[in-house]
């Protein structure tokens, strides 16, 4: 079970610059754990206590995946994984 | 430096959105002219006067617009409404986008408004200062009669 992970600029330290790079797994939780197996350090950028952090949009298949179950979230066998940062800020 | 157009665009779409905080994007080619020349002004899904955030469906499909035009963010901006256009340290915590410049357009004073610009990197705040100029030609190749760029992306 394989997906295409597009990767933010600002994680692409963790992968030696590529865009997008192939991660295994049937969920979320797994395909991040196979991608850190791979690109060491980049979990700790997109998890934290479990969750994904709340600065951090991750789409499967083009579905934000806050409302399709979280890290839990099916990964279908070719389905794409987009990951992009947040922008958010505020005056205070 | 920015064409004053896409100013003038930015400033108008934070007066609209003014008090709550407006955000958008200045696209720009991906060959590293550092050049913004589209405008997309984007949802605050957060509807308030002290917070942003870009809605992440609609920031879903503009990334993916911009990755299929060999564009990037060339410029992130938004708006404080009550305070000085200086990237709060939420804004500060918040900036991941090492390479755009955070555009800030200071709304607080009815008639005249503030434009100032920061690379946000680690943490760190470093303000550049902003050229309006009207057009790009004639303004980086060095060649006086051969126009950078005729613009592209605009419709």
């Amino acid at each position: 079970m394989s997906a295409t992970v597009s990767i933010p600029t600002i994680l692409r330290t963790h992968t030696g610059g590529e865009k997008q790079v192939k991660a295994e797994g049937t969920t979320l939780q797994e395909v991040i754990t196979d991608l850190e197996a791979n690109h060491p350090g980049i979990k700790d950028r997109l998890v934290t206590d479990g969750a994904l952090h709340r600065f951090v949009n991750v789409y499967v298949n083009d579905e934000d995946v806050r409302f399709t179950g979280g890290l839990d979230a099916q990964v279908p066998d070719g389905g794409t994984v987009t990951i992009l940062p947040a922008v958010a800020g505020g005056s205070r | 430096m920015i064409r004053a157009d896409l100013v003038e665009q930015m400033v108008a779409h934070a007066r609209r959105d003014h008090p709550d905080e407006a955000c958008g994007i200045l696209a720009g080619p991906d060959d590293g002219s550092d050049r913004p020349e589209r405008f997309v002004p984007m949802e605050n899904a957060e509807r308030s006067p002290t917070f942003y955030r870009f809605d992440s469906m609609e920031q879903l499909k503009v990334y993916k617009a911009m990755d299929a035009n060999d564009e990037i963010p060339v410029v992130v901006y938004h708006s404080h409404t009550a305070t000085e256009p200086y990237p709060s340290r939420t804004d500060i915590s918040l900036a991941q986008e090492p390479f755009a410049h955070y555009v800030l357009v200071g709304t607080r004073d009815p008639e005249e408004h503030e434009l100032r610009s920061y690379r946000i990197v680690d943490g760190e705040v470093t303000e550049e200062e902003v050229q309006v100029v009207e057009n790009y030609m004639f303004s980086h190749t060095g060649a006086s009669d051969v126009p950078d760029q005729v613009d592209p992306a605009r419709p």
